[in-house]
This record gives structure tokens, sequence and C-alpha cells, in this order.
């Protein structure tokens, strides 16, 4: 049980995870689906009020679009992140916490995975919709950049999927991976300009031309400048950035899909 | 019944499966552990399953039996694939449902409706398929008036009814049944019986795993009886059932240590004996031979007129009998110190399997309960010269 032409062959059980995802994610809560975009809204108020209002943090204006707002400006890279960390965070359990499920039943595991990156990104699409609409009123029509933006999504998606496999893998096998990541995550957001532009951190590295290469390089760092720039500069992303990011995605799923199936045959039992 | 000969092309082909759990003495389930002590983890290997073959043909109903830990279930779990087998094979040819455990899967806070079509995708059914039969789901199920409701407010029979419901209407060709079907109240047993005879009706193929040696020797075409991990045997269900009796908990009648007992005291019932024909206690019961219970009761005062009434139950708490003194007109003038009172059957009736006794001691009139012995003892009934299919074995003779 373990080609991509499963995945296909069983999309209908894909689509009812996903949605036995999104529907159980905020049923029986006081505000409903209000809260995927309540906890963008908290974030973006307390980040706003720490960096931008007590650390000064100035982004400078987007370029060519000239619009300057430190609350738009974190977003952009802020909704593409969380998405990030709540889905591979999510899935990386997904095994685990699906254990009965998997002792009991014989079904394609990757599907479990899969469908928490799935519900991500239908969140992720909604906030950015809202996220957008907020753009327009700042002055940043960003309609004509729809195409590029998804594919940019979906690039996105296929790394977290390809991270997601391999850590919930070994979530299986060894259950503090997951406080492990939690660290890991930690330090990764701030190694990624979400609050701050990412000048401020080039233009401290540039005696270092290895580190800066890195920095500039990593995965989350070229999709939080690919946002920025389609929503907030306005602007086409870098080339360059489209192929590290395809190659990062590729490499991801590569992985994570071996060592998923090179283990899942035994997900029943080790639970 | 004779088996088909389609060996050519089985339903389900179990080849030379083995399977080995490891047994860790100290497990490594952290990252910081592991590290710690490296490669230093010990285990020791457990075979659940060794060497197991057997064939099971298209359209034939195939029992498995064995004894708690004999490795039924692993079987059950290679056949479904949800374990990998670590030697040999398993194939199944046609798509398979198995009523392992119903409604693995259903999300609680989701409706009964909602959780149907996930259930139904995670076995692989096509929603257009389970668009179609929703009706016949629900109607099964008897859910209808609760089925937008989250099934975390349904009780633990609904449930598993809705699971069912889902599981049996998946149509497979290969359906594979475990124990648990004794769920739900005696209406909707009976329906998962008439379900089940339906599909053997329309020629699928069962594999079944039970203890009940009655529906092995009702349902099933051949049989294979697992012990430790290996088949000990294979062949008719008449004979597996005979060799397992013979030997499972020796074959006589246990005393059952969980049965309730509640009542006043003022007699009690110490003991039953199972007696053959000669009154001698014997290892089991056989189907059409004489058989006897006798009772032991005691009272420290005297008590005029008591009642005494033995019921039996299948394995599954189906009432089959109750016979009361009053009611054969049978009076026990009292019962002072100790006191036994006999039942003899001239012919038991009751088919090969096993059975439990209860108990009950009541006053003169009937209504004060003085000792009640629920599943007091379980017995096996072995087949006999004289036994007719089904259930029982009538008291009766053909004449021309």
């Amino acid at each position: 049980m373990s080609s991509a032409r499963e995945l296909v062959a069983r999309r209908e059980l894909l689509w009812n995870l996903t949605l036995r995802e999104l529907r159980g994610r905020y049923k029986r809560s006081l505000l409903g689906w209000g809260w995927s975009l309540l906890n963008p809204i908290a974030f973006m108020l307390i980040y706003t009020f720490a960096f931008s209002i007590l650390l000064e943090a100035d982004p400078g204006p987007g370029d060519p679009s000239g619009l300057k707002s430190y609350a738009l400006f974190l977003m952009c890279g802020l909704l593409p992140w969380s998405f990030f960390n709540i889905s591979v965070s999510t899935a990386m359990g997904g095994i685990v916490a699906n254990g009965a499920l998997v002792r009991k039943v014989a079904f394609p595991r990757e599907h479990l995975i899969v469908s928490t990156v799935l519900a991500g990104l239908f969140t992720l699409a909604i906030e950015l919709s809202v996220l957008s609409v907020a753009l327009a009123f700042a002055g940043n029509v960003v309609l004509t950049w729809i195409p590029v933006i998804l594919a940019v999504m979906v690039l996105l998606a296929v790394f977290s999927t390809g991270l997601a496999l391999a850590l919930a893998a070994g979530n299986v096998y060894f259950r503090d991976l997951s406080y492990l990541w939690s660290i890991v995550v930690q330090g990764w957001f701030f190694a990624t300009p979400i609050v701050y532009h990412q000048s401020l951190a080039t233009d401290r590295l540039a005696d270092h031309a290895v580190l800066l290469r890195v920095y500039n390089n990593l995965p989350l760092t070229v999709v939080v400048r690919m946002f920025r720039n389609l929503m907030y500069d306005l602007r086409m992303p870098r080339l360059l950035d489209f192929a590290v990011l395809s190659g990062y995605a590729l490499v991801a799923l590569m992985i994570g899909w071996w060592i998923f199936h090179r283990v899942e045959g035994r997900f029943a039992e080790e639970l | 019944m004779t088996t088909q000969a389609t060996t050519s092309d089985p339903a389900v082909r179990v080849d030379h499966l083995s399977k080995r759990f490891r047994l860790f003495h100290e497990r490594n389930q952290s990252l910081k552990q592991s590290l710690l002590n490296w490669r230093r983890s010990s285990h020791d290997d457990f075979w659940a399953l060794r060497d197991v073959t057997f064939d099971v043909h298209r359209g034939e109903t195939f029992g498995i039996i064995g004894h708690n830990g004999s490795g039924k279930s692993t079987l059950l779990k290679c056949l479904t694939k949800i374990l990998e087998p670590d030697e040999g094979s398993v194939s199944v040819t046609g798509s398979v449902s198995a009523l392992l455990e119903l409604g693995a899967g259903f999300h609680p806070e989701l409706s009964g409706r909602e959780n149907v079509f996930l259930n139904a995708a995670i076995l692989g059914v096509p929603r257009r398929q389970i668009v179609e039969r929703f009706d016949d789901i629900v109607d099964f199920s008897g859910l209808a008036q609760f089925i937008d409701t989250p099934v975390k407010n349904y009780s633990s029979g609904m449930f598993v009814r809705l699971g069912f419901a889902v599981a049996i209407n998946v149509d497979p060709d290969v359906l594979i049944i475990d124990e648990v079907l004794a769920v739900g109240d005696a209406e909707f047993q009976a329906k998962c019986g008439d379900k089940i005879a339906e599909f053997r009706e329309r020629g699928k193929t069962i594999v079944l795993v039970t203890h009940s040696m009655g529906d092995v020797v009702r349902i099933c075409q051949r049989a294979a009886w697992l012990d430790h991990g290996s088949i000990r045997e294979l062949g008719a269900p008449n004979d597996i059932a005979d060799a397992y009796l013979a030997t499972s908990h020796g074959g006589r009648s246990v005393h059952l240590q969980d049965g309730l007992r509640w009542g006043t005291g003022e007699v009690q019932i110490d003991d039953v004996e199972v007696l053959g024909g000669d009154l001698e206690p014997v290892e089991f019961a056989r189907t059409g031979d004489p058989l006897a219970f006798r009772v032991h009761l005691s009272a420290r005062q005297a008590v005029v007129g008591p009642e005494l009434v033995l019921s039996l139950h299948d394995i599954d708490g189906r009432l089959l009998s109750e016979v009361s003194t009053r009611a054969r007109e049978m009076h026990i003038d009292q019962v002072a110190g100790t006191r036994t009172v006999t039942l003899e059957v001239d012919q038991f009736p009751l088919s090969e399997g096993t059975y439990e006794l209860s108990a009950a001691v009541r006053d003169e009139s009937g209504q004060r309960e003085l000792d009640v012995r629920s599943r007091m003892l379980r017995f096996d009934v072995l087949k006999g010269k004289l036994a007719d299919g089904g259930i029982v074995t009538l008291p009766a003779r053909w004449t021309l």
C-alpha cells in the first residue's frame, strides 16, 4: 500500500479525512470558524505591539507598491509560517493520535498526514483571502498575482508534507520527537524574516558569505520572501527562489515518502 | 457439506505465514533514551504465528477457533493487511471488509451521517455507493432519529450498531468476522445473523473467528484450530470442535468465579455437579445421552417448601431453558442442614457447544430470593451418538 497511485485511487478517503479535520477542528467551540481568523488577528496585534511599537521595527515601504504597514508586512510572512508550523506539528502526531484507527483498520496511512496538510492549506487560503481584502483597503490589489500565490502555496504544502511524513514516522518510534521539534520550530521562527525585514539579518551577515547564503536560502526564508514579494511589494519573486523552493519541496517529499514507507508496515504493532 | 473443487483460485490464501512480535525488556521509546543507551535495547522474539498455511475457497465459510492468545487476532490482522507478515504471504482475491473493530475511525464530534461517509471512505467504498445505500445503512442500524446527532452522544451499543451497519453494507467479496458480533440486543443480533446468512447464500466468502463451537458447527464448512500460533488441526467443523472441546479447559465443567450472587442466604446453593446417566460425575456432556445436575443446598435454620430453579444459557447469554421445581410439581418439603436435589435429563437435547448454568432458590411463595447464583457453572457438550443439526436434538423418532 505504498504508491502515489493509491493516494489518487483513494482520494475520497483523503477528502473525507480532510473534511473530518476541518469539521472537527472548530466544532463545539463558541466562535466556530471565527477562531481560524481570530488566532492570526491576535498574533498580529501582539507582534505589532511588541516589534513595531516597543522595538520600533521598520520594514520600510513595499517595493514597488510603496505600502507602509508593519501589520500587513507581518501577516504576509506570518500566515504562511503558521500554516507550515501548525500543519507539520499536527501531522507529525497524526499516526500516534489516530492510533486506534491505525491498529484496527487497513488504509493508506499517509492519508492521515496529507489530509492534515490539506486542511491547513484550506485554512491558509481563507486567511490569505482575508489578508488580500485588508491589503486592497491599504491600496495593494493582489488579484492579478493570485495564480502565482497559489503556486507558491502548493510548493510550500509539498515541502510541509515531506517533512511531516518523515517526522510522523519518527514520532511513532520516538515519542519525544515532538518536543524536540517544538524547540526547533521556536528557533526557526526567528531565523526566518517574519517579524523583521530580512535586510536586518543580511546586513549583519554581510561579512560571512557562507552564513549569508545559508540564511537567504533557508526554506521558510524563501517562502516568506516570495509571499512578501507577491502580496506586500507586488512584484514577481526571483526565479531563483522558485527553483530553490521547488528543489526543497521535491527533495523533502522524496525523502519523507521514502522514510514513511519504509516503516509504515510496522505502525500497527509499534503503537 | 463438501467444499467445491475451486482450489485453483482460493479467495484467501495464507502461505507459510509467520508473524513475530518483539517483546522489549526495556523499550527505548524516546530519542533521549535511544541516544543514551545506543543499541542496548534488548528484546525477545515472540512468534505469534508460525508457519500457518491454509486456503479458503471462494464462497466458503471458514471458521477459526483457538484459545485466547493462540494468534487468532494476529491472523485476522494479517488477513486484513493491518499487520505485515514477517515470513510467508497472505493474498486475498477481491475486496475485504472486516468486522473487527466496529466504529473504529468514528470522530466523536461528527454526526452519525458524517461518520457513515467517513467510515465508508476508510473502508474504501466509493461515495456514490454509500449514497445509494445510505438509507439501508440507517435502516439497518435503527438509528434514523439520531443520525444527525454527534456520535459522542451515542451509547456504546448505538456506536457499534452504526459501525456494523456500515461494515456489512460495504458488500465485500470476503467478509472477516471477529467474535465481537455479540453486540446489541437480541433483535439486532438476529438482524446480523440474517445478514450473514444472506452473505453466504450470495456465495460470498466468510472467515469467522469464534469461541462458540455452536457457530462453527452450524455455519462453517471447514474450520482450523489455531494453537500457539500454529494450525493444530484443519478439517470438518465437527471434528475440529470435538478435538478442541476435548482439550480446551479439559473438556469439563468449570465453576465460574465471575458470576453474580445475591439473595437473603436463608438457603444457600453450595455446589452444582454435572452427572452422567449412572449419577457419577462426568467430564462433559454428550448430546442425546442421559445427564443430571445435582444441586447441593444448605440452610442453618429449616426452611419449608423452597423452590429451586435451574437455567441454562448459551455462551452468548441467551436463555435456553429454565426448569423450576414448582412448574414440574415437585415439592421440596424442607431444607435443614444440607440437602441435595437432582434434575435428571433422559436425553440431553442441546447440541455441542459451551453452556452456562445458573441456579436460584426462592421461598415458598416464590417471591423472595434466598440465593441466586447466576452463571455458576460452565460446561461443554460434545457430539453424542444421537445428534441432529441445529441447536437442539428433539426427543423424536421417524415413522412410516
